[in-house]
């Protein structure tokens, strides 16, 4: 909300410079989130940072409030006039201007009463007013059509209050200003925009921020006069109210002004709602506008003379939920299908308006209205914010009911508005108000003991301090003891009955009104927790840092994806492996193809190498992340996998081995990473099988084995899958674990070997198999025949073509014999060696290659 | 045989002048005192001799020996020194030519983020505390005294899911819930938590708002919780991510799970509080919302509110990390471009 501090200053004196001011709203909670200057200069307080306002500072020797004694024609020119304005100087000073607004005095003689303007002299700095960007000029002589020119009557664009250019303004008389007072003392102002939470409804106007200003300030608050004018007949009997839901409308109050007229408002209130940022219309609706924005309260503002012909005597206002089927037609002109919640003000003739939200067309204000009546009602905030979604309306009646109103405020806004319409648009009011309230809030009282508030601030408060900050917050206090009795102020609707609840209420408002900085900072002096271990974030990072360290680059994706998408890994004709589990369907999606939570994490990394595809030459990725499984229960299993993605080269290129870079990632890079990972965890006892999972290439893909329990899948991503993901100029390769087995059988305490203290016999040997041999029984062969004292058997190098026969290949191992307890002899491995080949050909058919 | 002598010692001495290199001085040492050397063979010669001369020969071999060994070492070391200075002189390389790629992986930001939150928070004793993704309703807001129409409710964008009890949390402080359900033993322990993990909220996605986020909550609950407890630990925090002076400014705001609330702001570090366009010219970055844990929470967490009390705060990992590396875009955290995600 926009409060210009010349309005706040009815009712509170403020004597910090603004910026403080600004700085103490924002830590007691009224954030102030932009300062706008008009004319007057910004001021730099210490200690308060603000951003540098870039604006036009008024001279106060150059900008001056003008009397404008005549306007004569301009000799030359119909589209000008001449402006002779009193300054205050020695004499009048003649000014040439295209102002519309000042051609009906032409050629009038002396204006009677007097009018005020704007007045620049040469020299002054004003935007220019006739340029679309915003830019400062300097007044300078020149002549004009022939009339020499050197100062101006100013619109308010070319002062910078508004973009208003057509005409000049013209000011309301006062007695206070004579000619040629500093523009700046009279228009100058600043405008704070204030955001409100939703706990500071009672806030939101500007008696809500003047009231905080003087708690917070601790200076007086002037409320203005609730009193009016009332020498019209009694109200009773020219109008009656029914309630129907006093849940939803707990009070309506009427008042009626008679033989009014209905015309512009005048400067002062024009231009307050201008500051604020709504447009006039007339007196009557500005009026309204006006409460609404000081008052906090909103009315409606209805055509007596229409509501009297539509009941064919004396109108009886009903409040009530809608028949079905019910719809009207409301001041923006939409006709709306009336939900079976909304609360609607009506007649016997049918609905007026819908209920703290927004008046019907039919009975509003018009030129010839001459008899009005007042709505100032109180509306269950709840209610009206079902209405604002049901509708889709907003206004600022709805935006303060849905917040929250209490209702002692709707006489104040009644009496008060027509009070100020029957000032503006002359007229009678009629005696007393109609005030219907058959539904109360109850009164809130407090007890808190001091004690508390010490304790859980942490912080020495006396009794008599906090009991002020609640007096200045209008709290009626009571001191019994070391308690604090405290009722809360009729307009504030958030101060709970709970009493525990109600404490934290209070404790607030002192905790914020006294300053948080003023508590002091503490270490916990409170008993430690039980400490334990979070096993499962230890592996997750484990696994990360793991990957990391391989070369790998962590990727986080959104989780979220679409059936379609998911469906694309199952390739024609192959039965799904994913999970067989329902959907977590979002039924809001912030895009169709992101409508279901995923199922694995294989299409957003495929999605992901796939975008990354065109800068990168190499790709290895990979995420922790969950997938959603919905199963019967309400929520969903949430298990954390690990996908691992690899594409492109196996080195990045180097100007000393560029052709080593060549060689693109396969399988077998992915075997290392898998097993690296399973060594990291120092899990020992996993296996391979043929690979299961739909997505991979049948033929070149396994699945991993954990005590024989499959725990994910690795292999090239199935040729028909990457074409869809539109992954075809290099091979892909994706893996996929679940986390939780991991952390299952993930060893934390693991012995060492000792480091062996005799030396080991290296050889190599090649074996020539069939090519259907797999290299993994090669091996099993060969371990198994070496016995305890061949250390390790590494398979270097597989080779088929000349001179290996067709169908055969040669499987080059690295054998490395050794004791622990003694020195092997060259005879010792040769009876070893011979084992070996023994058991290969024996069991695999091999046949030593020399 | 003197002649011998030498005429060996003579053109030895004389050859070494030659050898220029360590292949050539072994070769020379072979030659001249190696197994199969000239002065072994001497040696080897001392039986043909008359017994008279033995003696004498022998000393005479023994003293070449000595000699030609004194000049092999005085060789040797002499060209060791002449390749060390040739290689010290000609060795050079061009150091400019581009490194060797080496292979490189790393964390995400977000999880690098996380870690040094946790290790800091995991300093001040709060464990870290996980929970679901996709939550009830009634954990998400009601119980944490957002009931149904609650006005707060509207600053959430939510997902809801088909079942319309369960949506994607908002935010972390579900968690806050179950962690006082599981952890408090019926409201009779002593809690310290830290929450981390993915929220969601829908909204468009534009450079400043994303469909998911992380958040990491805390959670101190106990006898003896006081608001001046949470500045200081918020302090203690603000300081160790940002820097030891950083100066910390705490503003009245409202959370529905919490009151009195705060927002914990910490001077711009990017320009020392003198204003730039990161702080909006504010010098202030709001870092974390805060408040003592509101008495409902701690009700529906199992604690009696008028013996326990405890404080909360929420943080945006994401947003401290585009702060700390003046990242412009949210969308960079889940666009996993590598370009991106090799620069930390
Ligand atoms: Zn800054």
């Amino acid at each position: 909300m926009r409060v210009p501090i010349s309005w706040i200053k009815d009712f509170v004196d403020i004597d910090i410079p603004v910026e403080l001011l600004a700085e103490r709203l924002t830590v007691a909670g009224l954030e102030v989130a932009q300062v706008q200057y008009i004319g007057l200069p910004q001021t730099d307080v210490p200690g308060v940072r603000m951003p540098r306002a870039d604006h036009l500072v008024w001279d106060r020797e150059k900008l001056l409030l003008g009397r404008i004694v005549e306007v004569k024609a301009h000799p030359n020119a119909d589209r000008l006039v001449l402006a002779l304005v009193d300054y205050g100087g020695e004499a009048l000073e003649q000014c040439v201007t295209g102002a519309t607004n000042l051609f009906g005095y032409k050629d009038q003689g002396e204006i009677t009463p007097p009018i005020w303007g704007a007045f620049a002299m040469e020299g002054a700095v004003v935007w220019d007013g006739h340029s679309e960007k915003a830019r400062h000029m300097t007044l300078k002589g020149k002549e004009l059509r022939g009339i020499y020119n050197r100062s101006m009557v100013c619109s308010e664009k070319e002062l910078g209050i508004s973009d208003e250019h057509e005409g000049v303004i013209i000011l309301d008389h006062d007695d206070r200003y004579a000619a040629g007072t500093p523009l700046a003392d009279i228009l100058g102002d600043v405008v704070l925009d204030i955001e409100f939470t939703p706990n500071l409804a009672r806030c939101f106007s500007m008696i809500g921020v003047a009231r905080e200003i003087a708690a917070i300030l601790g200076c007086e608050m002037r409320y203005p006069s609730f009193e009016f004018v009332a020498e019209g007949e009694t109200i009773a009997g020219q109008v009656c109210i029914e309630i129907r839901e006093p849940a939803l409308n707990p009070r309506f109050t009427l008042t009626l002004l008679r033989d009014t007229e209905v015309k512009p408002s005048p400067f002062w209130l024009r231009h307050r709602l201008k500051l604020i940022g709504q447009r006039p219309r007339n007196n009557i609706v500005d009026v309204t506008n006006y409460i609404t924005f000081e008052v906090g309260q909103p009315l409606h503002a209805f055509d007596y003379d229409k509501l009297a012909d539509r009941a064919g005597g004396t109108p009886t206002i009903i409040t009530r939920l809608p028949e079905p089927g019910e719809k009207l037609e409301t001041l923006d002109d939409v006709e709306r299908d009336l939900g079976a919640e909304t609360i609607l003000v009506a007649d016997t003739a049918g609905a007026l308006a819908v209920g703290g939200v927004i008046g019907g067309g039919e009975t509003e204000i018009s030129d010839s209205t001459r008899n009005v009546l007042l709505e100032g009602a109180a509306w269950n905030n709840i209610n009206i914010r079902k209405t604002i979604k049901d509708q889709r309306v907003y206004t600022e009646a709805s935006a303060r009911f849905s917040r929250g109103v209490h209702p002692s405020q709707a006489i104040l806004g009644s009496t008060r508005g027509i009070e100020l319409m029957r000032q503006l648009g002359g007229g009678i009011v009629a005696r007393g108000v109609v005030d219907a309230y058959p539904n109360p809030p109850e009164t809130v009282r407090i007890e808190l003991p001091i004690t508390r508030v010490t304790r859980l601030l942490g912080m020495e408060v006396t009794i008599e301090r906090a009991a002020d900050v609640l007096r200045r917050l209008e709290f009626e206090v009571d001191i019994r003891g070391d308690v604090i009795v405290a009722t809360a102020p009729d307009h504030r609707l958030d101060i709970s009955a709970d009493s525990v609840v109600g404490q934290a209420d209070l404790l607030e408002e002192i905790a914020r009104v006294i300053g948080y900085d003023q508590i002091p900072d503490t270490i916990m002096a409170d008993e430690m927790p039980p400490q334990w271990e979070n096993t499962d974030l230890y592996i997750e990072e484990r696994i990360r840092d793991a990957l990391a360290g391989m070369g790998l680059f962590e990727v986080i994706n959104y989780r979220f994806t679409n059936r379609d998408t998911e469906a694309m890994l199952v390739p024609d004709g192959v039965a799904s492996s994913l999970p067989d589990a329902d959907y977590v369907e979002i039924v809001n999606p912030s895009a169709s193809d992101r409508n279901v939570l995923r199922h694995t994490l294989m299409t957003n990394m495929l999605e992901t190498a796939g975008n990354n595809a065109s800068y990168q030459e190499t790709q290895q990725v990979f995420e922790v992340g969950k997938v959603y499984l919905q199963g019967a229960e309400t929520l969903p299993d949430e298990p954390l996998h690990v996908g691992i993605l690899l594409t492109g080269r196996r080195h990045t290129s180097s100007w000393q081995d560029a052709d080593e870079s060549q060689v693109a990632l396969d399988f077998f890079d992915m075997k290392g990473i898998v097993e690296n990972l399973l060594h990291d965890l120092h899990i020992g006892e996993f296996d391979y099988s043929k690979g299961g999972h739909c997505g991979l290439h049948p033929g070149r893909s396994a699945d991993i084995l954990l005590r024989g329990k499959c725990i994910g899948s690795f292999g090239e991503v199935h040729p028909q899958v990457a074409e869809r993901f539109k992954l075809t100029n290099d091979k892909v390769i994706y893996a996929e674990l679940e986390v939780a087995p991991l952390v299952r059988h993930h060893r934390r305490l693991h012995a060492i070997e000792p480091l062996p203290t005799s030396p080991a016999i290296l050889e190599d040997i090649a074996l020539i198999v069939d090519g259907t041999v797999a290299a993994n029984e090669v091996e099993a062969v060969i371990r198994q025949a070496g016995g305890r004292l061949l250390k390790s058997a590494r398979l270097f190098d597989v080779y088929t073509g000349d001179p290996i026969p067709p169908g055969k290949k040669s499987l080059a191992y690295a054998l490395t014999y050794q004791d622990p307890e003694r020195t092997l002899t060259d005879k010792n491995a040769a009876k070893i060696r011979k084992k070996i080949i023994g058991a290969t050909r024996h069991r695999l058919g091999a046949e030593l290659r020399s | 045989m003197s002649n011998t002598i030498e005429l060996i010692r003579e053109e030895a001495l004389a050859s070494i002048l030659d050898v220029n290199s360590s292949d050539a001085l072994v070769e020379w040492r072979s030659r001249f005192i190696g197994r199969k050397g000239a002065v072994n063979g001497l040696f080897n010669t001392i039986g043909t001799l008359p017994r008279d001369e033995r003696a004498a020969f022998g000393q005479r071999v023994n003293a070449l020996q000595s000699k030609l060994t004194e000049a092999y070492d005085k060789r040797e070391a002499l060209i060791r020194q002449r390749a060390l200075a040739m290689d010290l002189e000609d060795g050079d390389i061009d150091i400019s030519l581009p490194a060797h790629p080496r292979p490189k992986g790393g964390l995400h930001p977000s999880t690098r983020t996380h870690r040094e939150f946790q290790k800091i928070w995991a300093d001040m004793g709060f464990h870290v505390y996980q929970s679901f993704d996709v939550e009830e309703d009634d954990f998400n807001f009601t119980l944490l005294n957002l009931p149904p129409h609650h006005p707060a409710r509207d600053m959430q964008d939510t997902f809801y899911t088909a079942n319309p009890k369960v949506l994607l949390r908002t935010h972390t402080s579900p968690g806050q819930i179950r962690a006082m359900r599981e952890l408090g033993a019926g409201g009779s322990q002593p809690i310290r938590v830290i929450l981390p993990g993915m929220c969601y909220r829908q909204e468009q996605v534009t450079a400043r708002s994303e469909i998911q986020f992380t958040q990491v909550e805390g959670l101190a609950i106990g006898r003896n919780i006081r608001m001046s407890d949470l500045k200081g630990t918020i302090a203690e925090f603000a300081k160790r991510i940002y820097n030891p002076n950083a100066k910390v400014r705490y503003r009245a705001s409202y959370f529905p799970f919490t009151e009195p609330s705060m927002e914990v702001d910490v001077e711009c570090f990017l320009c020392d509080g003198e204003g730039c366009r990161v702080c909006k010219y504010t010098g202030w970055l709001e870092i974390a919302g805060s408040g003592m844990v509101h008495p409902t929470v701690l009700r529906n967490g199992g604690y009696d509110p008028n013996v326990w009390s405890g404080f909360a705060f929420g943080m945006g990992p994401e947003r401290i990390t585009m702060l700390k590396h003046g990242i412009q875009d949210i969308r960079y955290f889940w666009g996993n471009d590598l370009r991106f995600l090799k620069q930390f």
